[in-house]
């Protein structure tokens, strides 16, 4: 059966064949990966890794919006526990909708899993009465009510029996679904319940509360909303307020203020609002990025374009953590399925036992991994000859270096930590105020050799006590839960320095040093009134200084220079790039460009660059050219685009034609002399209106009734 | 022809002068620099000496790149791993520029006489094809350098036909010498118009040698390069800046084109079958290519197959048509799977129609649906129902005409979102990207792959009008005899009254169409309805077959037309008459 038809756009393929096969996940993977054989091995990894960093930031979105949902519920609560208070304050608020307008941010991708747990908490804790809507499908108030009935009684049908499911279905198809009927279904439902449990009726408020549940109506992205259709739909509820314990929450994408702007005084009054500001994505993501990327846990790793490219789609384009996830699992794949060594990136013992399995060609793979390269070339010329043809040593061998770097992750990190709580808060941040940022640095190259870790011990240098002091104590804290052996020496060492510095404090209240250092720089000053002289002022001024810097150093200071040489001495040792590790291809993904081609892809840039130099897919020596110019040779449609960038706003098609003619007479070897060339004829003809069309198609030209055979150009620049 | 005007400037006003001049060869000088270090520095000295000459035309390029800068450093893209640059959108996203009259016809001809120069590329591309670099890009510099001395080398190598006419100027009238290209004539651009008169008038004195659509090629050819060099050696001091540019380009909506149409070829419209079967014949000299070019895209197939398991959706971009590359997937892999295609390039392709195919045909449903929406809750919840079943969806044009629509993606968006709904497609409308949000994006979960197939869009073209191609009416001219053969004599003799009556007005052309009025008389006339209610019930019947169409007249009258060209109204009595 073909797909091409001229009266059917729409064509269903059923096998027909009972015994379908169907390939499972490992298979397509392990069908066009790099070497097959350990496959198997590889995409397990794989798959679990995944799994992990699906959970853990699922945990770790929940968390974070554990406090704004909390305070939600709360909410809830409060609102269906105040109706039954017959009070007068709360007689006035009962005319109210009580409304939560819940300020998400402008990463709307992101909302669904925030809007998805929070109705899950609702109808767990609070309410079984929960019903989400989204504006694109509730275009006239007909369709808003309806959905609002479709999700409330729809939710309950499901549990309940084939009776009520009947009923629902008669409700749906009357087109007469008020809130009216809403209120009746709602006052069924809470009877049954408490018929369902007779006896307990009103033993307490408590119960009496339970069994009058709020009605949650959760707007998901309130700017979407036609303000008629909302305003009305308020109106409405407002009126049956007294009959139906309503309540609201409004997906606010960008400002609170949205919901002035939508609705007018009358309507925004009968609402009792109250703001909920959730996390910003930029928390979000430097937590994610803490829990996934910045710790040893995970082996797999990225390197520093990759990152680099990632954090640009979040800054740049959307915001959104969970493509930012995506972004991850595409690296995780691509990694798993282009290197087969990676069946080395896994937890330690794995690591060992999967070491000792590796086959011939695998070994001769690391034998060419560069960073193992240049490991071979560091040692002995005995070493080197065994390392590239015993198996068995070169498998021990890289025992010992994968150990060291899981030995390398594990310092690394900690002293990412320190070094950022020291200079995060510098003035300027010059090495940026995310920790990210820092990561970045350090990915790329020897951080201790960039200007602004220079500058940035620098004003480290002239931090006062207590600042340092506090400093310090985070870094240690840092340190202190990290259990690595080097880690656990340098917080002795940094809790030694800490502890200085207090002695320094009792040491200095006993002697007074500062008579002499006040003594010495007033003498001079005392000097300079007496001349008047520039001159002299600078001169004094200058030997001010100069005794200042060669006065001995107070012992604070000897001691801020000695903590923060012990600083720089962590850095150095452990914040080396990974590039500099053995064997770190194994861990780190670092093809930047295929993650941006597939996130990040730019097709216009794909189509022009393919029009304007054929060459580059099309590997013919006929259109190898000169520098940016077009082979007269080349494919029709990059010759007609070609001429068709020399045109204004509109192309007379005559001229193109011609244009077109005189080129492909060239390419067609005809003699420049004679009267053929560069004639029309037919197939030209039907060659450049095949060409046009297709211009038409990719929407560079379009038909214009504006001159005779003219068409209008879409697109400028390009070349 | 310009009035020689005399002007006293103050000192200030030549201060300025200087000053710009002083400005404007720094900057885009300093911008050339700028744009060198984001190149490659195997092409860098050669940049460089070409950056003199190249400054002018590269100016305002480089001021864009230049601002671009920092954000594709940001971005990352500025270099693959592979060391190589590539693309800035900085070439592709510009404003519109001012073309001279006839640059296409000098383009066409250096094209002409430049085959294939066997200068190598620095770089082999890379084994992948992926977008190629910048270096491929910008060819201004070199492209327009031998502008200078065009004068020299023009004679020398311009086509014989041309050649010919600009050294015949015998036959030419006094206005010539403007035209050849040694003359440095006063003309300015604006004069262009007066100046297309001008040549019109010649035209007509001269026995029409100049321009007659057998000599074929543009006369501007030799006209262009007198207003170019004129323009290099007078605008050269003070070089427009890009402000200037945008407003030249933008003050006036009159378009200079020349006036020549289609009607001076001997075969004006090729019709559709012409087209084809000429297209047949001809194979390009790439299949060979080509078929490389599939065959690595192919290898690509089992990863697709894992990624749109992992919930991903494939989607393939580039030039050329993505039709057989999918076809092949789709036989290759999914030949054991529940699949629907659909080509989003028919013009008659529905969001109901897709989910028709996928409630009726796959899922096995009977029954219809209020709204689309709802429709897509029920495959959601089917599909969510039973999990081991997997449908593909193939999508050829996600980006077609009919299915650009808000809501239409939107629904494809929250289809693609089910866990076992795997969606593939294809998108080769150069704004495509535009159609999706932010958040339909997130829901299409997109893995974008670069195909270029350089295969030619023969069907994906097939169904558009295209304006070139003649228009047979084949299709309308067989709806109209079926429509008529069902209805009874009668009515038949209604609708040819209206035929001849609109045929016999064919040339007039304030025809507006026959008012009932006129009509219901005519029908009486001729015994064909006894009441003018007959007439207004077979009408109906017309119009809800689209055969007719009513217009309010200039009086208010309701007039009648028959909304089939004339051409296909004749062969349409013809046939009937034949009967």
């Amino acid at each position: 059966m073909s797909t091409s038809s001229v009266s059917k756009g729409c064509f269903v393929f059923k096998p027909t064949a009972k015994k379908k096969r169907s390939l499972t996940l490992e298979d397509y993977f392990t069908d066009g990966c790099e070497d097959a054989e350990n496959s198997d091995v590889r995409f397990q990894l794989c798959q679990h890794l995944w799994d992990r960093i699906k959970t853990d930031t699922e945990i770790l979105q929940d968390e974070l919006n554990r406090n704004v949902l909390d305070s939600l519920l709360d909410l809830t609560r409060k609102c269906s526990s105040t109706r039954q208070h017959g009070d007068w304050a709360s007689k006035m608020r009962a005319s109210e909708i009580p409304t939560a307008a819940l300020v998400l941010g402008v990463n709307v991708p992101d909302h669904d899993m925030t809007f998805q747990s929070l109705s899950e908490l609702l109808q767990q804790s609070v309410t079984p009465y929960v019903a989400s809507v989204q504006a694109k499908e509730c275009g006239t108030l007909k369709h808003l009510m309806k959905r609002v009935l479709e999700r409330l009684t729809g939710a309950v049908v499901v549990v309940d029996d084939e009776e009520e499911e009947e009923e629902a279905e008669q409700l749906h198809k009357s087109a007469h679904c008020s809130l009216g009927t809403l209120c009746d279904w709602y006052d069924a439902k809470t009877k049954k319940s408490s018929t369902g449990t007779p006896g307990k009726k009103r033993t307490s408020p408590a119960k009496d509360e339970q069994q009058q549940p709020p009605v949650v109506i959760i707007f998901k992205d309130l700017e979407a909303f036609n303000p008629r259709v909302l305003q009305n739909f308020i109106l409405i509820c407002s009126l049956y307020v007294q009959r139906l314990p309503l309540m609201f929450i409004f997906g606010i994408a960008t400002s609170p203020s949205t919901v002035q702007h939508m609705l007018p005084h009358s309507v925004s009054s009968l609402l009792c609002i109250q703001l909920f500001q959730s996390l910003s994505c930029t928390q979000h993501l430097a937590t994610v990025i803490d829990k996934l990327i910045l710790t040893h846990n995970f082996p797999f790793k990225l390197s520093g374009r990759v990152m680099q490219v990632l954090i640009s789609i979040f800054l740049y384009h959307d915001f959104s953590v969970r493509n930012f996830i995506k972004g991850i699992q595409l690296a995780l794949l691509e990694h798993f399925h282009s290197q087969p060594l990676s069946v080395l990136c896994c937890k330690k013992k794995e690591a060992r036992l999967n070491l000792m399995q590796l086959s011939h060609a695998n070994v001769e793979r690391v034998r060419k991994l560069p960073s193992f390269k240049r490991y071979v070339e560091k040692q002995e010329q005995q070493e080197q000859v065994n390392l590239l043809q015993d198996d068995g040593h070169l498998k021990e061998v890289c025992q010992k270096l994968m150990k060291d770097l899981h030995k390398y992750h594990k310092n690394y990190y900690p002293v990412l930590r320190c070094l950022h709580t020291l200079t995060s808060t510098l003035p300027r941040y010059p090495l940026g105020k995310q920790i990210r940022e820092l990561h970045l640095i350090c990915l790329e190259k020897n951080v201790w050799e960039n200007e602004d870790y220079q500058s940035a011990m620098k004003l480290l240098k002239m931090l006062a006590k207590d600042e340092l002091i506090a400093l310090l104590q985070r870094c240690a804290e840092n340190l202190q839960t990290v259990k690595s052996k080097k880690m656990n020496a340098a917080f002795v060492q940094l809790e030694e320095l800490l502890a200085k510095f207090k002695q320094l404090d009792t040491a200095a209240a006993a002697v007074e040093t500062v008579p002499t250092v006040v003594e010495s720089i007033t003498s001079p000053v005392k000097n300079l009134q007496k001349k008047t002289d520039l001159f002299q002022l600078q001169k004094t001024l200058l030997e001010m200084n100069e005794s200042l810097r060669s006065k001995k150093r107070s012992p604070f200071e000897v001691l801020r220079n000695e903590a923060l040489e012990f600083i720089d001495g962590l850095v150095r040792s452990h914040l080396s790039p990974p590039e500099s590790q053995t064997l770190n291809e194994v861990c780190y993904f670092s093809s930047s460009a295929t993650v941006r081609r597939h996130l990040n892809a730019t097709p216009r840039t794909s189509i022009q660059s393919a029009l304007s130099s054929p060459y580059y897919y099309i590997q013919n020596d006929n259109l190898k050219t000169e520098d940016g110019s077009v082979s007269n040779a080349a494919p029709d449609i990059c010759i007609a685009y070609k001429l068709h960038l020399e045109c204004g706003r509109l192309i007379n098609l005559y001229d193109w034609l011609e244009a077109y003619a005189t080129v492909v007479s060239a390419a067609e070897g005809k003699d420049q002399e004679s009267d053929e060339f560069g004639k029309v004829d037919e197939v030209k003809h039907a060659r450049f209106i095949r060409a046009v069309s297709e211009l038409e198609f990719l929407g560079f030209i379009k038909s214009t009734k504006q001159k005779t055979d003219h068409v209008a150009r879409l697109t400028w620049g390009g070349c | 022809m310009s009035v020689l005007e005399v002007k006293f400037i103050g000192d200030g006003d030549v201060v300025e002068h200087i000053v710009d001049k002083q400005e404007g060869v720094q900057s885009s000088s300093a911008a050339v620099h700028k744009l060198v270090t984001l190149k490659n520095p195997a092409r860098r000295q050669r940049r460089e000496d070409g950056a003199a000459a190249a400054a002018a035309d590269d100016d305002d390029d480089a001021h864009c790149s230049y601002d671009e800068k920092n954000y594709v450093q940001a971005l990352g893209t500025e270099e693959d791993e592979d060391g190589v640059s590539r693309v800035a959108g900085s070439s592709i996203f510009t404003f519109q520029k001012v073309k001279r009259g006839h640059s296409m016809a000098l383009t066409a001809s250096e094209l002409a006489r430049t085959p294939g120069k066997s200068v190598t590329f620095s770089k082999t591309p890379n084994i992948e094809p992926s977008t190629p670099t910048r270096k491929g890009h910008n060819p201004k510099g070199e492209g327009r350098t031998p502008k200078k001395n065009k004068k020299v080398q023009f004679v020398s190598t311009t086509p014989h036909r041309l050649r010919r006419r600009i050294t015949t100027p015998s036959l030419r009238s006094d206005s010539d010498s403007e035209l050849s290209p040694s003359d440095s004539g006063e003309e300015e651009d604006e004069d262009g118009i007066e100046e297309d008169q001008k040549v019109k008038k010649e035209d007509k004195e001269n026995v029409k040698t100049l321009r007659t659509p057998s000599k074929g090629s543009s006369a501007a050819l030799y006209k262009t390069p007198a207003k170019k060099s004129k323009s290099n050696t007078s605008e050269a001091p003070n070089q427009p800046t890009m402000v200037e540019e945008y407003f030249e380009a933008h003050g006036t909506s009159k378009v200079l084109t020349s006036d020549r149409t289609l009607e001076r070829l001997h075969t004006p419209k090729l019709d559709r079958e012409t087209l084809v079967r000429l297209l047949e014949g001809k194979q390009s000299c790439y299949t060979k290519d080509i078929q490389q070019l599939h065959n690595k895209h192919r290898k690509h197939f089992s990863k697709w197959m894992l990624q749109l398991q992992l919930g991903f959706s494939v989607l393939v971009y580039g030039l050329g048509s993505k039709k057989a590359l999918l076809e092949d997937f789709r036989v290759s892999n999914l030949a054991q799977e529940i699949h629907l295609v659909v080509n989003g390039f028919f013009p008659s392709i529905t969001l109901k129609s897709i989910l028709n195919a996928l409630t009726c045909e796959i899922l096995d449903h009977q029954g219809s649906f209020r709204t689309p929406s709802d429709q897509i809750m029920f495959i959601a919840q089917t599909l969510r129902d039973s999990p081991d079943l997997h449908v593909y969806l193939l999508i050829h044009n996600i980006d077609g005409p009919m299915l650009r629509g808000e809501k239409t993606q939107s629904a494809l968006g929250q289809l693609a979102s089910l866990p076992n709904l795997h969606l593939v497609a294809s998108l080769d409308h150069i704004n495509a990207p535009l159609v999706w949000d932010q958040f339909q994006q997130s829901q299409f979960n997109w893995l974008w792959w670069e195909c270029v197939t350089f295969q030619h869009y023969a069907e994906e073209t097939s169904y558009e009008n295209s304006l070139l191609v003649q228009q047979t009416g084949a299709l309308a001219l067989s709806s109209l005899t079926h429509v008529l053969r069902s209805l009874t004599s009668n009515a038949r003799g209604i609708f040819k009254l209206l035929v001849k009556f609109q045929l016999e007005n064919k040339d007039n052309p304030s025809y507006t169409g026959l008012s009932f009025q006129d009509f219901y008389q005519r029908c009486r006339e001729a015994f064909l309805v006894n009441s003018d209610l007959t007439l207004r019930t077979q009408l109906t019947e017309f119009r809800d077959h689209k055969l007719i169409r009513t217009r309010k007249g200039a009086d208010g009258v309701e007039c009648l037309i028959v909304a089939v060209d004339s051409s296909t109204l004749m062969d349409f009595l013809e046939n009937e008459e034949g009967d």
